[in-house]
């Protein structure tokens, strides 16, 4: 897992979106796997997951319905039993037939997790995505995070929660005005990382490469 | 292919499940389409011979004004949540994304036209079913869904571009409205010679018209529907 630090507006959201292949860059190219075999914009997207700050759920429409709709984007096999697993993952069996309306902030999130990972992207792609949880779903997100992890899912996590970010991060990266200016290891300590942090974004740290 | 017509028929399902939920969409362009009617009715007083000039008029700017407002909210449920990103990171080309939007949209106009008809030959006192021999009428059904597919098939793309501007609700028709225009003309035309048949014009070359522009949007918008939705 890669987590990406960012003061706001140092360009983690847009980069996290032509990631997705919602915008096109303006210069620059975005290479996936190895980068040697060439894609279709439709086979990179089929193994991208999003988990944005908004949901992407229909608000008038219950659980059930809405992971039944995005599996039928994703033209997978077995719907119910995907819908089904889903739903139980996301720890919300109990409120399947419930609008999504009607969910609390912790459940919706959940929910949005589980849509993300529905079609079992290799890729999960992740922006900001403990922004309001309650203590106890934060750690349940990491929990599931970790468990997509374990399946071989790689991910690219943007937060501002240091502490919590470099405890998920097997590789860390800082971005600054769009332009990476630092990359490293997760195995950093949480006070050294902060002082490395404030020094290349409040300093203007140079690019990596230059 | 069947995954890209599956993705079209997913969207069509959502979309018809979310309006039989909410009801938003076609009792909006009901209502509106109503009160265009009443006031043509309260405004104008016409005659026999005069209804049948001016009613397909009439009936054409209740259905137009109705269907903007409709294609003003068929984006509304993909704002909310961002949901059209949801849309967009599906593994398909995004020409579905068009296609089952565009179906969703003629369906809800074509419903809110048929209760909207029955009140129409109320108001202006004119029984179509005594008025048109059965192929007339079949015709002017024709004519009906002819300029409803084709005016959804501008709408659905011009939605989806309004759909991203925070002055969505006067944007859309004010770029809709132009661009419709051989629609609208073409469909008012038809169906004026269906209501009064001519002996040196017939409605078909009108009909051809429309549904000519009716091919043309459905093309231009499909190769274009890519660049529409990317920000």
């Amino acid at each position: 897992m890669l987590v990406l630090f960012g003061r706001n507006g140092a360009g983690k959201t847009t980069f996290l979106h032509m990631a997705a292949t919602l915008m096109q860059p303006t210069e620059g190219r975005l290479l996936y796997g190895d980068g040697r075999k060439s894609s279709t914009p439709e086979e990179i997207r089929r193994g991208i997951g999003l988990v944005s700050h908004a949901s992407f759920l229909y608000a008038d429409l219950t659980v059930r319905e809405n992971l039944t709709f995005y599996a039928r984007l994703y033209g997978l096999s077995d719907i119910p039993s995907a819908v089904e697993e889903a739903t139980k993952r996301a720890d919300l069996t109990a409120r399947s037939d419930s609008p999504v309306r009607s969910l609390s902030r912790g459940m919706h999130q959940r929910l949005t997790i589980a849509r993300a990972v529905l079609h079992r992207p290799s890729l999960l792609l992740l922006d900001e995505p403990y922004t309001g949880l309650d203590p106890v779903s934060a750690d349940r997100l990491s929990d599931l995070l970790s468990q997509s992890r374990d399946r071989g899912t790689a991910a690219i996590l943007t937060t501002h929660d240091l502490e919590r970010g470099l405890a998920a991060a097997d590789r860390v990266a800082i971005l600054e005005s769009g332009r990476l200016v630092h990359e490293g290891t997760g195995k950093q300590d949480p006070k050294e990382f902060r002082k490395l942090f404030a020094e290349v974004t409040t300093r203007g740290g140079k690019p990596i490469g230059h | 292919m069947v995954k890209y017509w599956s993705a079209v028929a997913a969207i069509v399902q959502k979309d018809v499940r979310s309006e039989l939920r909410t009801k938003e969409m076609v009792a909006s362009m009901f209502v509106f389409s109503v009160l265009v009617l009443l006031i043509f009715n309260f405004t104008l007083s016409l005659d026999g011979a005069m209804t049948l000039e001016l009613a397909p008029g009439i009936l054409w700017v209740a259905f137009v004004f109705a269907g903007s407002l409709g294609l003003n909210r068929s984006f509304a449920s993909e704002r909310e949540n961002r949901s059209l990103h949801g849309l967009m990171l599906a593994p398909v080309d995004r020409s579905a994304l068009y296609f089952g939007k565009l179906v969703s949209n003629v369906l809800f106009m074509l419903v809110a036209e048929a209760f909207l008809l029955p009140l129409f030959m109320v108001f202006f006192n004119l029984n179509l079913f005594d008025e048109l021999e059965p192929r007339a009428f079949m015709t002017f059904l024709l004519v009906v869904g002819l300029g409803t597919w084709g005016y959804a098939a501008v709408g659905t793309t011009l939605a989806a571009i309004a759909a991203n501007t925070t002055m969505r609700e006067v944007l859309l028709p004010v770029l809709l409205f132009p661009v419709a225009v051989p629609v609208v003309i073409g469909a008012a035309e038809s169906t004026r010679l269906i209501f009064q048949p001519s002996a040196f014009y017939s409605p078909w070359t009108w009909i051809r018209l429309l549904a000519v522009f009716s091919v043309v949007f459905v093309v231009v918008s499909w190769l274009t529907f890519e660049y529409v939705l990317e920000e």
